[in-house]
């Protein structure tokens, strides 16, 4: 700070609450639209309020929407649902994104118009996303019914109008737009590994395996964790795909947490009480992401150096 | 090993591997973008054509023509536009002064920010709907790009705060001492330095934008509609018309798909440096 030594008092001044201009504008808005409703949601979460009447006319009810979610088996159903789309989802697009990340991290001739086709799945809206697999599950024109039954001589099935089926359904749709993510970011922690370990643990006389489990994995532990976790929090924010192509059903089958809240605001028309599970959802949220900054805040460790 | 490793059958293998995931990739967007372009006897015979079919324009004629395809279309531009420029210049400067800036409270808004990165959407639901009904705001279109902003500011800030963080100081130090105050500072000296890391958090920005579905489902009215709304709202009517649905969803996806192909690596850049800089 070698200029600071020339500057006059007033400019210090104003060199002081400079910071806070720059940040308040950003700060302000992030306040009112996305800290504020959290904490909005925690205040209608104590009251009654049904959609159409004004909210000034909503009941207080003290814990009542909270002692109804822990003993409401629809809620309980939903947080199931939640978690065994994440266990599958996470745990496939995890080993398959390793796994091919592994094999083909050599840099070869090419590799960029792959990885530009790798990251379409990512780009494509989740709404599209969802159209475009609704169609192909469909059980009359759809084209997993027709390939199924010619190559395989399977029956025509009704996928999504089937608990078991369609949960496979949106499971597959999330393994589709989601595991190149995975491939992309563990290719990128590869490469990014110095080469003098890999050669030295070559050296060492490591074998192929070897240098996998013991050297390569555990260099990108960091990076696999912090890939897994962001997924996770992905599972607890997806509504998109399967509102589209489902809308939670048949019954709750596919309805993961977020889905649920909406379906309970609006279709149920029950604010007050989807309020409360949305505090649910957020301190789930939260708890995840408080890991994510423990294991790594990229703004905390730069600003330290 | 190294015979071993770049021996031509393995070199093979590696191309066909990486062949066919391309290939699981673009099946399902070749799908829609070509049953977009087919009558509907070809899509209602149920038997799938790859590529020979007799093309038509109709599903398009048809939803350009009817309804109020410009008007969503225009829906989708401005709010996408707006708030990707809001989020640019309010996440541009907070990211700027967290950067460089020592100031009390540095560590608490770094961290908030992160924090409320992951608040879901559809916890915004209620309380967005409450807030429209509270100040009783008429244009759908300026509440949707206020929270567009705010969910894209957090992941904004965080991506160009790195990109600041690799920019030296002595640059900006020189412009002071020449008596450049802070905003002729962060204009004129860094803005042309960080074209790049602009454009990165601006396609993300963008796409979010424009994708983004339940708060618009939500908010907008029959004429404030974008175009993934007007795009679900083909599977409600009686009987699923997939060829108007499909010529939707190619047109919803085209500008992220311009991006891909034009800036692939820069949104590689942003994808990973979450996890990879971490």
């Amino acid at each position: 700070m070698a200029a600071t030594d020339r500057t006059e008092v007033p400019a210090r001044d104003y060199r002081v609450v400079t910071p806070y201009l720059f940040i308040a504008p950003a700060v302000l808005v992030m306040f009112a639209g996305l800290a504020f409703p959290v904490l909005q949601s925690l205040y209608l979460s104590f009251y009654d309020w049904k959609i159409g009447t004004p909210l000034k006319s909503a009941e207080y009810v003290g814990l009542d929407n909270y002692i109804r979610l822990i003993s409401d088996p629809d809620v309980r159903e939903s947080l199931w649902v939640t978690i065994r789309f994440g266990l599958w989802t996470i745990s496939i697009e995890m080993f398959l994104g390793i796994a091919l990340a592994l094999l083909l991290e050599k840099p070869i001739r090419g590799a960029s118009v792959f990885r530009t086709i790798f990251i379409l799945p990512l780009m494509v809206s989740p709404v599209v996303v969802g159209l475009i697999w609704r169609y192909l599950f469909d059980a009359r024109v759809g084209w997993v019914n027709y390939y199924l039954g010619t190559w395989f001589g399977i029956e025509p099935q009704v996928w999504l109008g089937d608990a078991e089926l369609a949960f496979f359904a949106i499971v597959l749709t999330d393994i589709w737009q989601w595991t190149p993510f995975i491939f992309i970011i563990v290719i990128a922690g590869l490469q990014a590994l110095p080469s003098e370990v890999l050669e030295a643990s070559h050296v060492d006389g490591a074998n192929w395996w070897q240098q996998i489990f013991l050297v390569k994995l555990p260099m990108i532990s960091s990076i696999l964790v912090i890939a897994l976790l962001m997924r996770l929090i992905d599972v607890f924010r997806a509504l998109e795909v399967m509102y589209i192509m489902t809308g939670g059903g048949p019954g709750r089958a596919t309805e993961l947490m977020s889905l649920h809240i909406y379906n309970r605001a609006f279709d149920a028309q029950l604010l007050g009480y989807a309020s409360a599970i949305a505090v649910l959802l957020i301190a789930i949220v939260f708890v995840i992401s408080i890991s994510i900054l423990l294991i790594g805040n990229p703004m905390k460790d730069k600003s330290d150096v | 090993m190294s015979n071993q490793l770049h021996s031509p059958w393995r070199v093979m293998a590696h191309y066909v591997c990486l062949c066919l995931l391309a290939i699981a990739c673009l099946m399902p967007i070749w799908v829609m973008i070509s049953t977009s372009f087919k009558d509907d006897i070809v899509i209602f015979d149920g038997k799938p054509i790859w590529f020979f079919f007799v093309p038509t324009m109709d599903n398009y004629e048809y939803i350009v023509g009817r309804g109020k395809f410009d008007r969503y279309l225009v829906n989708s531009v401005i709010v996408a536009v707006v708030s990707t420029f809001l989020t640019l210049l309010l996440g541009g400067l907070c990211a700027y002064a967290l950067a460089r800036a020592e100031f009390k409270g540095r560590r608490f808004v770094a961290n908030a920010t992160l924090l409320v990165r992951m608040v879901p959407p559809a916890v915004l639901a209620v309380p967005a709907f409450a807030m429209v009904i509270f100040l009783n705001v008429n244009n759908d279109l300026l509440v949707l790009i206020f929270f567009y902003t705010a969910l894209n500011l957090p992941f904004a800030i965080w991506l160009l705060f790195g990109f600041y963080k690799q920019i030296p100081v002595e640059l900006e130090e020189a412009a002071i001492v020449d008596g450049a105050s802070p905003l002729q500072v962060f204009f004129r000296v860094l803005l042309p330095l960080m074209k790049s890391g602009y454009a990165v958090a601006g396609i993300f920005t963008f796409r979010i934008a424009w994708n983004e579905f339940i708060l618009a489902l939500l908010l907008t009215g029959r004429n404030t509609r974008t175009l993934p709304v007007a795009a679900s709202g083909f599977l409600t009517d009686t009987g699923v018309e997939w060829g108007r649905i499909m010529a939707m969803g190619t047109l919803i996806v085209i500008p992220p798909l311009l991006f891909t192909f034009f800036a692939a690596r820069q949104i590689i850049a942003g994808m990973t440096a979450g996890a990879v800089k971490g």
